[in-house]
């Protein structure tokens, strides 16, 4: 039997809306009919630490993390993480990333710093990056909170879960009254991804 | 029906399920959200916060010996907390079906050890389940009770943090029906005077004969033939982590861990030609096995530090000759700066310990997230070691004499309630000339922000009796106890300085809430101007994460202050250490949603 398990990493810093986008994605995997596991760890990392979130979906999944560079996607809400998860991401997966900023406290003492320009450094190592500006797009379309959907219409098309299930889901796990609006992100995000190159996989 | 659960939520799931009359834990991570699901989602069984875990435990055992199936939840180390009571229901056994719920943190993503509490059952000598992901939680829920009934013992169901805390679909059943709860006076079982704890013991060792029988009969520990001519001995996550690697191995998957089926193990062995184990933290299992003379390997290929992984497991079954290749990453690692986790802004406990820095005082520190201060920029705390312990930690140093400019504890309003009273009781009683700094924002902030006896509420939502800290001081003999503001930097400093100096022991309570839980508090934030600003960097050194170098420089190429608006909760900490005076409030508020 062919078990092939797809690998979604989802990276940002704590309160960013990580853990509402790997809800999303899980929904859509069971609302595909797939078997789904996804890990988090709550509890420290919430106070501005990195958060990062597991979801791994197909015919059958055993442990809830992914292995180690086999990330089929990987999001991440903000640049530096993005970076910094680039070895947990296969070659010819596809990284997506907001261009968001966020300088921690501990790199304003001047001893420790934060890169210049993290999505070149990214698009050097790894290729080719789908990079947007998140929180700006999310303002223009109503919200700031709708970067995580927004995000998700931009790898959508990826995963082959279709757009339909994907709406589904939505409408399942978003407040009734903000179904709309983020219904409007996630279009946003996959007309975004069609701007740029990329393969289904 | 189907749903994607985590392990905690799975648990919850499983105590409605199994007909649940009672429910009791102190929030710590990974366990907090076992009880909060069971408030939240099955209102009709009782669930309470109790103060802590051995009393939690305690009203567990009230619950079972009157005839009520009782849940108690609590993090690994909470275990050690209620160790006391749990050694001795170890020989009294269970009225209703009892189940401890330890949840451990391998890797101590929110903890100070990462003790292995399969440990904890084998020294109490009761059983253990070990699920291996949330349809197991919920399924080991209802088994571990019906073993606590069948075999009159307390159960331990036993978590990890990836168990906890990832999610995975469940399919639910409907709730048992049990008979109404009985209660039946039974001295010589309950009253653990030597005479019946004698007995007890006994009666304890005859039950370990029977759950070894047991232990080889239940199908929890099951035998996956594949047929393989190599065999892996696992249980709980590391069953999964191995079965990403080898899904057609043969397994000896443990779900019932304490006592191990010896039996099914030996065979096992006899019938494969290399039979590893894979486990998580201490070799619990290998020794185990090992002392009953069977050949196994297992920690040779695998850490005892933090967790496993499908990556880790990988490489040890390269080792153990189970693999030909590991699969890794094709790109290297970047060397980037640390995102450690930091104090909010407007955090109310950066004020207090920008204070201390400022007198560079000895500092005992405590569990909560004020532990927090001890990372960079603030640094300034000199122990963490267990709930409580700031204050006990406190005296003993204060006593030897050898710090030089005073000792003060630093605790949370929940983690002195959970055990700090009674070290302040001994600062009172042998006459300790320490400050006691409770850190009161009203709330159980570091597990999310869970109710506890001094904020009005139960877990349930019902208001309640509010106690008052600063009464319960004075009633345990402190002469001295005083509010401070944390948004008042100087008069906070002022105070600590006054009560330093004063003998004996002094409380200072502070008095400004979470801005996070249970309402988040946002006023109007600040803004730098950027003229004024002279790139001193004090500001910086609060570490308030609304705080960031501008890309503006000093004429001395300093970077300049900025505030993000969205992020500045309006403490005016800040603004009150900027000599000058470059912080101000922005005129136009910020719309914030």
């Amino acid at each position: 039997m062919d078990n092939k398990v797809t690998n979604v990493l989802i990276v940002g810093v704590g309160g960013q809306g990580v853990l509402l986008a790997s809800e999303v994605l899980s929904e859509t995997a069971i609302q595909a009919g797939l078997d789904v596991k996804k890990s988090e760890v709550h509890g420290m990392s919430q106070r501005g630490g990195v958060v990062t979130s597991h979801v791994k979906f197909g015919q059958k999944v055993y442990s809830p993390i992914i292995p180690y560079g086999q990330a089929d996607v990987l999001i991440s809400f903000e640049q530096a993480e993005a970076l910094r998860a680039i070895d947990w991401v296969k070659k010819g997966g596809l990284i997506a990333t907001s261009t968001t900023r966020l300088i921690p406290p501990i790199a304003t003492s001047g001893k420790i710093k934060y890169p210049d320009d993290p999505i070149s450094d990214l698009k050097k190592k790894f290729g080719d990056v789908i990079a947007i500006d998140a929180d700006a797009i999310a303002i223009e379309l109503g919200n700031p909170r709708l970067v995580n959907i927004l995000l998700l219409g931009v790898i959508s098309e990826r995963l082959n879960l279709g757009t339909e299930t994907w709406q589904k889901a939505i409408k399942m796990r978003v407040k009734a009254k903000f179904v709309d609006l983020n219904l409007k992100a996630f279009a946003k995000g996959r007309e975004l991804a069609e701007e740029s190159v990329g393969t289904p996989l | 029906m189907k749903r994607l659960l985590s392990g905690n939520e799975a648990v919850a799931r499983g105590a409605y399920e199994a007909g649940i009359k009672l429910a009791s834990a102190y929030p710590g991570t990974p366990s907090t959200e076992i009880l909060e699901t069971i408030a939240q989602e099955y209102p009709t069984l009782y669930a309470e916060w109790s103060p802590n875990e051995k009393v939690a435990f305690e009203v567990g055992t009230g619950a079972s010996l009157g005839g009520g199936r009782a849940l108690v939840a609590m993090k690994h180390v909470g275990v050690n907390v209620a160790a006391d009571p749990l050694m001795t229901f170890a020989y009294t056994g269970v009225g209703g079906g009892f189940l401890l719920v330890s949840a451990d943190d391998p890797e101590m993503h929110s903890s100070q050890n990462e003790q292995d509490n399969r440990f904890i059952a084998k020294f109490a000598q009761i059983p253990f389940l070990e699920p291996s992901d949330s349809q197991e939680s919920k399924d080991f829920v209802l088994k571990g009770l019906e073993i606590s009934e069948q075999f009159d013992t307390p159960v331990m169901l036993r978590l990890t943090t990836r168990i906890s805390h990832s999610k995975g679909i469940v399919e639910e059943g409907e709730p048992v029906t049990l008979p109404e709860p009985e209660f039946k006076r039974d001295m010589q079982k309950y009253v653990m005077i030597p005479s019946n704890a004698r007995q007890r013991h006994a009666i304890l060792v005859e039950r370990l004969g029977r759950l070894r029988k047991f232990t080889e009969e239940t199908d929890l520990n099951v035998f996956e033939d594949n047929g393989s001519d190599f065999g892996i001995i696992t249980g709980g996550i590391s069953y999964q982590y191995a079965k990403d690697n080898l899904p057609d191995a043969d397994y000896l998957k443990i779900g019932f861990g304490f006592p191990l089926p010896l039996e099914k193990i030996r065979k096992f062995v006899a019938s494969h030609k290399k039979v590893i184990v894979i486990e998580e933290l201490e070799p619990y299992y290998e020794e185990t096995i090992k002392a009953a003379g069977i050949s196994v390997e297992g920690k040779k290929y695998f850490s005892n530090l933090g967790e496993l992984s499908p990556y880790k497991v990988s490489i040890g079954l390269k080792e153990a000759g189970f693999i030909d290749k590991v699969i890794g990453s094709e790109f290297e690692p970047e060397d980037l700066f640390p995102r450690p986790p930091v104090l909010c802004p407007g955090c109310p406990h950066r004020g207090v310990f920008m204070a201390l820095k400022k007198l560079g005082v000895a500092v005992t520190g405590d569990i909560g997230c004020y532990t927090l201060a001890v990372l960079p920029p603030l640094s300034i705390m000199d122990t963490c070691i267990c709930m409580g312990a700031s204050i006990g930690g406190a005296i003993g140093l204060e006593k030897v004499g050898s710090h030089e400019k005073g000792v003060v504890a630093a605790i949370g309003d929940s983690t002195f309630l959970h055990s700090g009273i009674t070290g302040l009781l001994d600062a009172v009683y042998n006459k300790s000339n320490i400050t006691v700094i409770i850190l009161d924002n009203r709330v159980t902030a570091m597990t999310g922000g869970q109710n506890h006896p001094a904020t009005g509420y139960t877990l349930m939502g019902e208001e309640t009796k509010q106690v008052d800290l600063a009464e319960l001081c004075k009633a345990l003999g402190v002469e001295s106890v005083r509010k401070a503001d944390a948004y008042d930097y100087k008069g906070t400093l002022e105070i600590i300085k006054e009560e330093m100096k004063r003998p004996g022991p002094s409380v200072i309570l502070t008095d400004r809430p979470c801005v996070l839980m249970p309402k988040r508090i946002m006023d109007r934030p600040y803004t730098v101007i950027s003229d004024l600003c002279n790139g001193c960097s004090a500001c910086f050194r609060i570490g308030c994460p609304a705080i960031m170098t501008s890309e503006e420089l000093t004429k001395r190429k300093r970077p300049k202050a900025i505030i993000d608006p969205l992020l500045c909760t309006g403490c005016t900490l800040c603004a009150q250490i900027c000599k000058p005076e470059a912080i101000v409030l922005v005129e136009e508020p910020v719309k914030v949603k």
